[in-house]
């Protein structure tokens, strides 16, 4: 016999997809969202994402004491989102600081890439907002980049702004057009499923218009459509919630996640000192995540009722 | 029927169009040929010739009393030469017949045509049908004649003819279709009187158009056949997905398709039923799918049962030097093999697929990142991440409660494993320990 043959387990063909090629998709989904940034915060923003994704890079490589850098891609992927979620120009230590505690602290600590209980890019993020307050909260204009409070903290803006992005925030998070188009590529691609921002942006939208909405039926869903679409809910429900390793797997525990998400969300914004609550809110989430697993598996094929 | 679409699945490539336009050729006469003793689920047969023995085609040389069990027949005539070992697709070597053939292929006198086929009584065809040893021919070979014996007072009120053949590259099937089209309605009809079913469905997905044009005219007429096109979706072909798709009746866990009024049989598996109950000819032959990348010319071969492998890959030109697997069966659930040495074609054998490097990875395994897509294409809605990662752990109880003991090893969680866990393998690792403690 002159050849030597692969005996293993079937099947014997498997998906192109890869880990790597999954991070990539979620990268090329962030880029619009990354693009606005840059267009409304200038090059700061630019800085400040490029800081984000080496310092995370730099740090997963040391840990793995691997040489290839992008590695599977997760580390620029967490990088990328925390820089996403910090104020458009915050000082180069802060952003450095938050990248290599994304991946100590938030994945390596808990075993690395599949192990970790929360989202390392939104653990970074709590831990940066409870040591450094302020840097946290240098919020600024688009275009002129002039001091302004963001639209949640009570800055009056029209839904337009709200939708295109042109709003005070962190740097990823205000352009809704732009997060919506990114995640649609996710969604074509099969990476996330419509449960987790299903129900998280829709427990947002009824709260918001039951719980603040006042007067007309049009203005109380026009707040509804206000709490949606300011703050971080929109980049919270597409791309953090929707992290594969933090959030449940089978259909109804999607549901119930997205739905738990919101109701959090939104008791923090109403009812909490805080004037954002999507941080905490997926963090907490993501603390139940195996519970909601195991009280949420799909019904088998053929499963019998014992009576 | 409901045409309701079955949960799960995963989208191959379909791989077919190096043989799906090919007719059947048959195989050069072996010249020697190693029959073994099990080509079924169920209790291995015992020789009934001895070493020195004159044997002509078609007849018995091994039988058990075993129930699910299935006679195994000569596929030439000739001498007895050695009784022994000989490697098996499964893996592990079985006790085989080996016999010279005389070249002259002089059928046994068992075999004898039955024009008044249609008038034998149920108990006769079914006798038949185990004489003959006829076995499901899609590769699980599941003695027939115990499927057509469901529990008495059961009532069937279905028989479906599984022809999606859903597996890439593999066109036997399709082949059967598209040349023996009436022998396959014959088939279906036998079955159906068989199991006194008043219904019957053919289920052809809806990448072989052609086939689906041909068997609707061969059933042309007969009212109570109906043939169907169906999503070209993998495992449409699977006996619980078909089930669900025609019927919209979900098989018990644990239970047999009988439970839900249903009978599966394959296509491949009529045209053996219409040859042993017309002819009196056992299952000594099979249509085989030679093909991949690297073969050098793929056929579909007409091939004797105990025909080497070695000697059929010959006949297709070869293996090309870039070969790096041979699969016995589809790519989704067939067995791969060490080499074509001393290996038999048998009863199950649907194909015989060829891989080079550009298709064999070994992938590094990485950790689970849990993006569900195994829980979003298991057709059983069974949670494969959670079973393998018991199974890395040696939880196997914990795999048991992740309902290891439903998984049809369809592979689809494998296939669209991102991480490149080898999710279905874990899989058979725990249903083999947890039956393993069951039968204690």
């Amino acid at each position: 016999m002159e050849f030597k043959l692969v005996v293993s387990s079937s099947p014997h063909i498997r998906t192109p997809e890869s880990i790597q090629s999954v991070m990539t998709d979620v990268l090329v989904a962030l880029f619009p969202a990354a693009l606005a940034g840059v267009i409304f915060f200038g090059w700061r923003g630019l800085i400040t994402m490029v800081l984000g994704m080496v310092s995370a890079m730099v740090a997963e490589a040391v840990i793995l004491r691997e040489k290839n850098i992008f590695g599977d891609g997760s580390a620029a992927v967490t990088g990328l989102l925390l820089a996403m979620v910090l104020p458009p120009a915050p000082p180069w230590w802060l952003v450095v600081i938050g990248g290599v505690v994304a991946i100590t602290i938030g994945k390596h600590v808990f075993g690395g890439i599949g192990n970790n209980t929360f989202n390392p890019a939104l653990v970074a993020r709590a831990i940066l907002m409870i040591s450094w307050a302020g840097h946290m909260t240098g919020w600024v204009r688009p275009i002129d980049l002039a001091t302004a409070a963001t639209p949640l903290a009570g800055a009056s803006t029209s839904f337009m702004n709200l939708f295109v992005g042109a709003i005070p925030g962190s740097l990823g998070e205000t352009s809704a057009f732009a997060l919506i188009l990114g995640a649609a590529w996710l969604f074509y691609k099969g990476h996330i499923d419509w449960r987790i921002p299903g129900g998280y942006i829709g427990t947002v939208f009824v709260m918001g218009t039951l719980l603040q909405g006042y007067g007309s039926v049009m203005s109380m869903i026009s707040t509804g459509l206000f709490h949606v679409l300011a703050g971080g809910v929109m980049l919270g429900a597409l791309f953090m919630a929707t992290d594969m390793v933090t959030s449940p797997v089978a259909p109804r525990g999607k549901l119930i996640f997205g739905i738990g998400c919101g109701v959090m969300t939104m008791l923090v914004r109403l009812y909490g000192i805080y004037p954002e609550g999507v941080t905490f809110a997926i963090l907490l989430m993501n603390a139940v995540t195996p519970i909601i697993d195991n009280l949420t598996l799909p019904r088998k094929y053929g499963e019998v009722t014992s009576s | 029927m409901s045409f309701k679409t079955f949960k799960g699945g995963v989208h191959p490539g379909h791989f077919k169009s190096a043989t799906e336009k090919k007719p059947v050729v048959p195989a050069r006469p072996p010249t020697t040929v190693a029959i073994p003793m099990s080509q079924h689920i169920g209790a291995p047969c015992d020789p009934l010739v001895a070493v020195g023995d004159e044997v002509k085609m078609g007849q018995k040389i091994g039988d058990s009393k075993g129930f699910v069990s299935a006679p195994v027949h000569s596929s030439v005539s000739g001498k007895v030469v050695k009784i022994g070992m000989c490697n098996h697709a499964l893996g592990r070597p079985v006790q085989s017949v080996f016999i010279e053939s005389d070249g002259q292929d002089t059928w046994h006198e068992d075999v004898q045509p039955n024009p008044n086929y249609r008038d034998l009584t149920v108990d006769e065809l079914k006798k038949i049908i185990r004489e003959k040893g006829i076995v499901g021919m899609g590769g699980a070979t599941f003695p027939t004649h115990v499927k057509l014996s469901p529990p008495p007072d059961t009532k069937i009120d279905y028989v479906l003819i599984n022809a999606a053949e859903c597996e890439p590259y593999l066109t036997a099937d399709h082949r059967a279709m598209l040349e023996r089209p009436e022998e396959i309605v014959i088939g279906l009809q036998l079955v159906m009187k068989a199991v006194n079913a008043p219904m019957g469905y053919i289920g052809i997905e809806d990448n072989k158009p052609d086939a689906v044009e041909v068997m609707k005219k061969a059933a042309e007429g007969i009212s109570n056949i109906e043939v169907h096109a169906l999503h070209t979706k993998y495992p449409q072909g699977a006996e619980k997905q078909l089930i669900s798709v025609f019927t919209g009746r979900e098989v018990p866990s644990g239970g047999l398709p009988s439970a839900v009024g249903c009978v599966v049989q394959n296509v491949g598996t009529c045209i053996a039923i219409s040859d042993a109950v017309r002819f009196g000819k056992p299952l000594i032959e099979r249509i085989v799918t030679i093909t991949g990348s690297g073969i050098t010319e793929p056929k579909n071969m007409l091939v004797r049962v105990g025909t080497f492998i070695e000697e059929v890959i010959e006949q297709c030109g070869g293996f090309r030097p870039n070969i790096k697997k041979m699969v016995l069966g589809g790519p989704m659930m067939g067995l791969a093999q060490p080499g074509p040495d001393n290996l038999p074609v048998i009863k199950g054998t649907s194909g015989i697929l060829c891989l080079t490097d550009v298709e064999v990875n070994l992938y590094e395994i990485s950790p689970c990142i849990r993006c569900a897509k195994c829980v979003d294409v298991c057709p059983v809605s069974i949670m494969p991440l959670f079973i393998g990662a018991s199974v890395e752990q040696g939880l196997y109880e914990k795999a048991e409660a992740y309902n290891a003991m439903d998984c049809i090893e369809c592979g689809c969680c494998t296939y669209i494993c991102p991480a490149k866990r080898p999710l279905v393998q874990w899989i058979r690792m725990a249903k083999g320990d947890i039956a393993a403690k069951r039968r204690k």
